[in-house]
């Protein structure tokens, strides 16, 4: 039997090649394992970039009146923090986490079209580098250099030429019309290998639930960035060739904006909390020892995330004034969503439910995940009780309420993926000490910053502002919520650590260290270029299970 | 450790049979650019009405009937062309797809003349009114797709002028012709919106 | 390994507590702040803290299962330590389960719509009653801007409305309008926020029944001064609202001891932004607020200062020092100017 396997899987040639060959091959890779490292390495580098940004932010709002940077900076920092965490951070973790495991899990050799693959990451990647480059080139009627102030959602006609000067508002639409080209591009990739590239057997009813999330991410990505790539187009065509758009003076209209937008703007956190649920619906069977409960439930229940998605943008909009049938509807379909969202939790629960639970460190960090997801949810749920969101609505209460869901809940969720499939990634194991104080310290952090900053936005406090009036009681919850950055850096920092120690002196994982019984865990860490030696064929959902277990094999019971 | 071995294949390859890629990834482009055009028309059909100067629809619009029955004819003929490459017949092959590419090049001439006219007769720009922005964002939209096809066509054509095309390419040609065949529909939508409903 | 992660966990639920007590003591010290969205001294502001109350309790109380639920899941189905090392039970699913969570879902979905349905139609679609005192808000950046149409008031930033009580009742009905970008009315304890939005007007009402002060501020990002559009709401006992709005309606009094002030006011730019109406002068600038009755406000900046002749010292020989980026410019006057400007503006009562 070993001798077959070393036959099957000869070893590889060490990277012994020049540093200039090596980086040439990692340039003009076309291999989805590369570009899904490249895609993960590109959001955690952006993530400090982010992270830097929201602590200026946070220094600023450390106490009243603060002026550790002027209002101009202030305003630069949020609308980029949010810009570069959304579409330069989450979406390439996620992108990264779909590119490397998808093809593994599927069993085929590579994504369905690899240069569109090495496209799109490059498009994204050169997107932010022209974000950022706004820092020095945006400059207009002033000649300073300034990064786009308009906010990450950049409404009408804050963005028109009157009210946004100089070319800053440019790069923010070019650089995420630039990245939404590779956006989509990976998303039919995702869809196109899903449909047409699976191993014999593996019906779409026996895919991982890792590979059904996908799928209905790439979905949304297709339906979702394409209106925000034409209200941009609408925006240029105002800002540049005299279009008006949204150009109120001469009838049109601010709103139809902020529709155009949050239709690209709701389904956009589906696209990225779906791949939190990947995640997850991966990692907690495997530690608790049981299959996933409710495997069908589960897929019907993201199909219906994706529908609904679609249909509650407007939640967003509350506050706007449209008539009261339309904001009846909105709380509707936004209620609604709670329902398949929570019969997921449910499934989770049931997992764990009968298990034998072992707290290693991805499992700690998808318990965070169900822990804080549970209260982003509810928080959700409050909001879309219209009248309460009136209040809520543009409040730190909804700032905390979204970094619940994209720190509580995917962040985590995707520290949870890193630490799981690290070793298959390497070969190495991340380091379980080090691990405990990268969760603890976020974890202590996390809750320092978002428990409290919901208090804020109780008492009265606005989004985007760059200081505040003492005697609000807003004082010492801001205080609080900053101290909670330094935690999550610390945190951060372990991770970091982490990634890097453990590369060169992690403990070997070997092909399968969690036990587990999907299909990447049947080739060796990390996997040879062309992922299987013989395709494999599958009998059911848990293909590993079946080997290990061929008295009891699941699809006896499927 | 060694990796798990699995299962020898009990599957025989000819029963696995997924869809084409070729074909899933054209619909999928598909689907994002009907989501794009979907925005632009929903754009137009808001602001119908909502000029506060200029020209209206009603005072400078003229359904354009030739250009449209060019376009949609073009889709059967492309249709033509690719059943006849899957039969082999090269030749008529060629001539279909040469008519394909000839009908999209008058609807892209013909619609350069309407907005010359729009422009230098009418007054209207893409900066005059809402009207303007609406329908040259929409109607420009379309043609930069006709376009785009063209080119494709024509990048087809002259690989058959040098007799490289062959039966093999049909698959692909079929794909290709589903653009083609969705640049028509959305052109029917398009028209529908502007020329029927608009005025 | 079992005991060290029963120790993290107890320390991870240590942690919890905390929090949660902490968030009690919020809610106590929540009782000073003016802005607190749970202390409603108004209508609609009552009305849909009764609705936030509800769905908070509804909410908390899902939390409390599902969390305890979750622990519990953690505490009795760890590996125990002397565990065989075979595989659990392997369930595959249970429709009965999944259907009765969803069905309780579902059904909890249903209760909190109608109750929020029935806020909403109450608040959205209320007719102004008879007598309602009528206001147009037109936000600029970075200021707001009030005219009473039928009474002829025009004033900026600080709004004062009468009470309501059993015997006046008084609403407010304010249509909401803006001058340049989107910007958002919110004083949390009269009422839920509405945007005010170029081209698109919109409608909001107030019946306080608590006289007093009320703060707020924009809550839309509307540019560079977005966090120092402050809102300053009156609300006054019939009679006094009815002495404010005498006042305020009556012209701008002629002072000939500061004349040079105010013809430094007339021959500078300022007369171009700023409206003093006297006899001559009609009520219509546009750009920057009305400073008829200047003296008669608390702050200046909408609120970004309170109103001391040397803040408008300072303000006037320049607005970045108070208000950076917003958009009256300094005008280059030079200190005694400066000083006779004071002094005629401290006579705009």
């Amino acid at each position: 039997m070993a001798t077959d396997s070393i036959a099957l899987y000869p070893t590889q040639t060490n990277s012994r090649r020049p540093l200039v060959d090596q980086l040439h091959a990692w340039i003009t890779t076309v291999d989805h394992k590369r570009l899904g490292i490249l895609y993960v390495l590109y959001g955690l580098l952006m993530f400090g970039v982010g992270g830097t940004e929201a602590t200026v932010m946070r220094l600023q709002l450390l106490r009243p009146h603060n002026d550790f940077v002027s209002p101009q900076v202030f305003n630069r920092m949020f609308t980029m923090h949010g810009t570069t965490m959304i579409f330069f951070v989450a979406m390439p973790l996620v992108f990264g986490f779909a590119n490397y495991l998808v093809p593994l899990m599927i069993g085929a050799r590579d994504m369905a079209f690899p240069r569109l693959n090495a496209f799109s990451f490059w498009m994204t990647a050169f997107g932010g580098l022209l974000l950022y480059f706004s820092f020095l080139g945006g400059g207009g009627l002033y000649g300073a250099g300034s990064a786009p102030d308009v906010g990450w959602f950049a409404y009408a006609p804050l963005t028109s030429q009157t009210f946004s000067v100089g070319h800053s508002t440019d790069f923010w639409t070019l650089a995420l019309l630039v990245s939404g080209v590779g956006s989509v591009g990976t998303a039919i990739n995702i869809i196109a290998s899903i449909l047409c590239t699976r191993c014999p057997g593996m019906t779409l009813g026996k895919m991982p639930l890792f590979v059904w999330l996908s799928f209905v991410m790439g979905g949304l990505v297709i339906l979702a960035v394409s209106p925000l790539t034409a209200a941009q187009a609408m925006l240029l065509i105002d800002r540049y060739l005299g279009g008006h758009f949204f150009d109120t003076q001469a009838g049109g209209s601010a709103a139809i904006w902020m529709h155009f937008f949050w239709i690209f703007g709701h389904p956009e956190v589906y696209v990225l909390v779906l791949p939190a649920f990947a995640i997850v619906s991966e990692v907690v069977p495997v530690f608790s020892r049981k299959a996933i409960f409710g495997y069908p439930v589960m897929v019907a229940a993201t199909i219906a995330i994706g529908f609904i998605g679609m249909s509650v943008w407007a939640h967003h909009m509350f506050t706007i004034g449209m008539s009261s049938n339309a904001n009846t509807f909105f709380v509707l379909s936004t209620m609604a969503i709670a329902v398949p969202t929570g019969i997921k939790i449910f499934n989770w629960l049931g997992t764990m439910w009968g298990g034998k639970i072992e707290l290693k460190i991805p499992m700690l960090f998808c318990i965070g995940f169900l822990f804080q997801f549970l209260i982003a949810g509810l928080t959700g749920v409050m909001q879309a009780a219209a009248p309460f969101d009136w209040h809520l609505s543009n409040s730190y209460f909804v700032v905390a309420h979204f970094h619940y869901v994209i720190v509580g809940a995917i962040l985590f969720a995707i520290f949870g993926g890193v630490y799981y499939w690290f070793p298959k990634v390497t070969g190495k194991l991340l380091s379980e000490a080090i691990g405990r104080v990268h969760f603890w310290m976020f974890f202590i952090g996390f809750h320092l910053t978002f428990d409290f900053m919901h208090i804020p936005g109780l008492l009265g406090m606005p989004r985007r502002i760059y200081t505040y009036e003492p005697g609000r009681g807003w004082d010492t919850w801001n205080l609080i919520v900053t101290v909670g950055v330094f935690f999550q850096a610390v945190g951060a920092l372990a991770f970091a650590f982490n990634l890097l120690w453990s590369y060169f002196f992690g403990e070997k994982a070997g092909s399968d260290p969690w036990d587990a019984w999907t299909l990447e865990w049947s080739v060796p860490s990390p996997p040879p270029a062309y992922n299987f030696a013989v395709v494999p064929e599958v009998r059911s959902r848990r293909p590993l299970w079946d080997v290990k277990h061929p008295e009891d094999p699941d699809w006896k019971y499927e | 450790m060694s990796a798990t071995p699995l299962t020898v294949s009990e599957i025989s390859s000819a029963a696995w049979k997924l869809p084409s890629r070729g074909r899933v990834g054209m619909l999928c482009l598909i689907a994002a650019e009907v989501a794009i055009f979907t925005i632009f028309v929903v754009a137009y059909l808001f602001y119908l009405g909502k000029d506060v100067t200029g020209p209206t629809p009603k005072e400078v619009l003229e359904a354009p009937i030739f250009l449209t029955v060019c376009l949609l004819s073009s889709s059967i003929t492309i249709h033509l062309a690719v059943k006849s490459l899957k039969r082999g017949t090269i030749r008529s092959f060629a001539v279909w797809w040469l008519l394909t590419f000839l009908l999209g090049a008058i609807f892209l001439v013909g619609t350069g003349r309407e907005w010359h006219r729009l422009i230098y007769r009418d007054g209207l720009t893409i900066s005059t009114n809402l009207f303007g922005t609406t329908y040259y964002s929409l109607v420009g939209l379309h043609a930069f797709h006709v376009t785009v096809g063209l080119l494709a066509l024509a990048i087809v054509l002259l690989f058959s002028l040098f007799g490289l095309v062959h039966e093999g390419h049909a698959e692909r040609l079929d794909v290709l012709s589903l653009y083609w065949h969705f640049v028509d529909a959305v052109w029917v939508v398009v028209f529908t919106v502007v020329y029927l409903i608009g005025r | 390994m079992s005991s060290t992660s029963t120790k993290w966990l107890v320390c991870g639920i240590v942690n919890l507590t905390v929090c949660l007590v902490a968030d009690s003591c919020a809610a106590a010290s929540a009782q000073s702040s003016p802005t607190n969205i749970f202390a409603p001294a108004s209508e609609p502001a009552h009305s849909v803290v009764g609705l936030s109350l509800f769905v908070l309790a509804v909410c908390a109380a899902i939390f409390f299962v599902v969390f305890s639920l979750l622990v519990y899941c953690l505490f009795k189905f760890r590996r125990k330590p002397g565990d065989d090392g075979r595989e659990p039970p392997q369930i595959y699913g249970s429709n009965p389960i999944e259907l009765a969570w969803t069905v309780m879902p579902v059904l909890i979905v249903i209760v909190l719509f109608l109750a929020s349905v029935r806020v909403i139609k109450a608040v959205q679609d209320a007719e102004p009653p008879p007598g309602a005192v009528e206001v147009t808000a037109i936000a600029h950046q970075f200021w707001w801007e009030f005219r009473y149409p039928t009474i002829g008031v025009v004033t900026a930033n600080e709004l004062h409305v009468p009470v309501t009580n059993s015997s006046s009742p008084a609403s407010t009905f304010i249509r909401l309008l803006s001058a340049d970008t989107d910007h958002s009315f919110w004083v949390p304890r009269l009422a839920g926020k509405t945007d005010l939005i170029p081209n698109h007007p919109n409608r909001m009402w107030i019946a306080p029944s608590e006289t007093g002060v009320y703060l707020g501020q924009c809550a839309q990002y509307c540019g560079t001064q977005h966090a120092k559009m402050l809102l300053r709401v009156y609300v006054d006992s019939p009679e006094q609202f009815r002495e404010w709005s005498e006042r305020q309606t009556r012209p701008a009094d002629v002072n000939p001891a500061v004349s040079e002030g105010r013809h430094i006011f007339e021959m500078n730019a300022c007369v171009n932004c700023h409206t003093v109406a006297d006899t001559t002068n009609p009520r219509d600038s546009k750009f920057g607020p009305d400073l008829t009755h200047l003296m008669s406000r608390d702050t200046i900046a909408a609120g970004a200062a309170p109103n001391t002749p040397e803040n408008l010292r300072r303000w006037i020989e320049n607005p970045d020092s108070l208000k950076p980026g917003s958009l009256m410019p300094a005008m280059g006057l030079a200190p005694h100017e400066i000083e006779a400007l004071v002094a005629y503006l401290e006579t705009l009562r």
